[in-house]
C-alpha cells in the first residue's frame, strides 16, 4: 500500500496485526496474550517486557473486558489513534463473523459434530490460558517477591471466593509501600 | 428464527436499552465482565432466558473475538438488528476503553514515583497469579481425561516454552482435539 502515505505505516501494522489476532482469538483475549507478547515485544518490538507487563497491569487496574491490553498497546505504539485502530482491529473481523454465524447458528444446536469441536476446543484453551500465565509471569515477576505475589495470588484465588479486585489492591498497596 | 421473535417479543428492547444495558456491564467487572453480562441480560431486565442464554455464551466461546464482544452483537443483533448489534457493541465497550486510556496517561505522567511503579509492577504479579488460577480452575473439568490433558499440556509447551506461533499451533492441535473428541463422543 505505497499509494497511501497519509496513513502512518505503525498504524497499518497496528491493524493488520491485531486484526489477524481477531481470528485467532479462541477462547477469549486471556488465551491470546503468549501471541500479542510474540508478536508485540520479539517480532515488532513496540514495547520492551517490562513495558508489556505494565500494559497488562493497567489493563487489569481499569473495568471492562479483559482485552482492554491491546487497546493500551495500541496507545503506547501511536497514541489515541493506535488505540482507537487496534481496538476495532481485535474486535470488528470476529465480530463480522459472529453477526454472519449467529443466523445459522441455532439450526446446528444438537448436531453431534458442534459438540465434538466445543468439547475439543476446550483443552486447547486450558493450555492457552495457562500459556499466558507463564508469559506474564515471565514479563512481570523479576524479584522472588513478585514471584510470590503471584503464586500466593494463584493459590488464593484458587481455595477461596474473594473477590479477584482485593487481590490487585492489596498488591498494589504492598508495591507502593516497596514491600515487594 | 422463531426463537428471536419469542424473544423479540417478550419486551421490547429500544436501542438506548441496549446502549446504557451494555454500558452498564462494561463498567461492572474488573478483569472479564460476562458475570455482570449475565446478571444484566437474565435477571435484571429478562432480555433471555437462563437457556437462551448459556446458547448465546457457548456460541461466542466457540467464534474467535473477545468472548464478550460476541455476546453484545448477538444480544443487540437478536433485537435491533445490524444497527443493534452494533450499537450494544459501543456501549460495551465505550467507558472501559477511555478510563483504561486514562489510566495508560496517568502512569505515564507519575510513573517516575517509585510508589506508582512499585504498585503497579504488584498488581501485575497478582493480576498474573489471577490468570494462571484462571486456567487451572478452566481446566478442572478436564482432569478425568487423559487426552484432554495432553493436548492442554502440548498447548502450554508450544506457546509458553517453544514459543510457537499460534496460528501454527491451533492448526495443528484443533484438528487433532477435536478428532479425539470426535472419536470419544458419547
Amino acid at each position: 500500500m505505497a499509494d497511501s502515505p497519509v496513513i502512518p505505516q505503525v498504524l497499518i501494522e497496528l491493524a493488520e496485526q491485531f486484526g489477524a489476532l481477531s481470528f485467532l482469538a479462541i477462547g477469549g483475549v486471556n488465551a491470546l496474550i503468549p501471541e500479542i507478547h510474540r508478536r508485540v515485544v520479539d517480532v515488532y518490538q513496540w514495547m520492551s517486557n517490562a513495558e508489556f507487563a505494565q500494559a497488562f497491569a493497567i489493563s487489569q487496574a481499569s473495568p471492562g473486558p479483559n482485552m482492554l491490553i491491546v487497546s493500551v498497546i495500541g496507545w503506547k505504539v501511536y497514541g489515541f489513534l493506535g488505540a482507537l485502530v487496534a481496538t476495532l482491529a481485535i474486535c470488528a473481523p470476529s465480530s463480522v463473523l459472529t453477526f454472519a454465524v449467529a443466523h445459522v447458528w441455532d439450526r446446528f444446536r444438537d448436531a453431534p459434530l458442534r459438540a465434538a469441536i466445543q468439547r475439543g476446543l476446550a483443552p486447547v484453551t486450558v493450555g492457552l490460558v495457562l500459556a499466558s500465565g507463564y508469559v506474564l509471569a515471565r514479563a512481570a515477576d523479576e524479584t522472588v517477591a513478585a514471584y510470590s505475589v503471584t503464586l500466593a495470588t494463584a493459590l488464593l484465588a484458587l481455595i477461596t471466593r474473594v473477590h479477584p479486585l482485593l487481590f490487585l489492591g492489596v498488591a498494589a498497596a504492598l508495591g507502593a509501600v516497596g514491600v515487594v | 428464527m422463531s426463537e428471536s421473535s419469542t424473544a423479540a417479543e417478550r419486551a421490547p428492547v429500544t436501542q438506548a436499552d441496549l446502549f446504557f444495558g451494555f454500558l452498564k456491564v462494561g463498567v461492572s467487572g474488573f478483569g472479564g465482565v460476562m458475570p455482570f453480562a449475565r446478571r444484566m441480560l437474565v435477571d435484571e431486565r429478562a432480555w433471555l432466558t437462563e437457556r437462551e442464554f448459556t446458547e448465546v455464551l457457548s456460541l461466542s466461546q466457540f467464534l474467535p473475538g473477545p468472548n464478550i464482544i460476541n455476546v453484545s452483537i448477538i444480544v443487540g443483533n437478536r433485537f435491533r438488528g445490524p444497527l443493534g448489534a452494533a450499537i450494544a457493541s459501543l456501549g460495551l465497550m465505550l467507558m472501559p476503553f477511555l478510563i483504561v486510556l486514562a489510566l495508560a496517561a496517568l502512569y505515564a505522567r507519575f510513573a517516575t514515583l517509585e510508589a506508582v511503579r512499585g504498585a503497579t509492577a504488584a498488581v501485575s504479579s497478582a493480576a498474573t497469579g489471577l490468570i494462571i488460577a484462571m486456567g487451572l480452575k478452566m481446566g478442572q473439568p478436564l482432569s478425568g481425561t487423559v487426552w484432554q490433558i495432553v493436548i492442554a499440556a502440548l498447548a502450554f509447551v508450544a506457546l509458553a516454552l517453544l514459543r510457537v506461533p499460534l496460528l501454527w499451533a491451533l492448526l495443528i492441535l484443533v484438528p487433532l482435539s477435536v478428532a479425539l473428541a470426535w472419536r470419544t463422543r458419547r
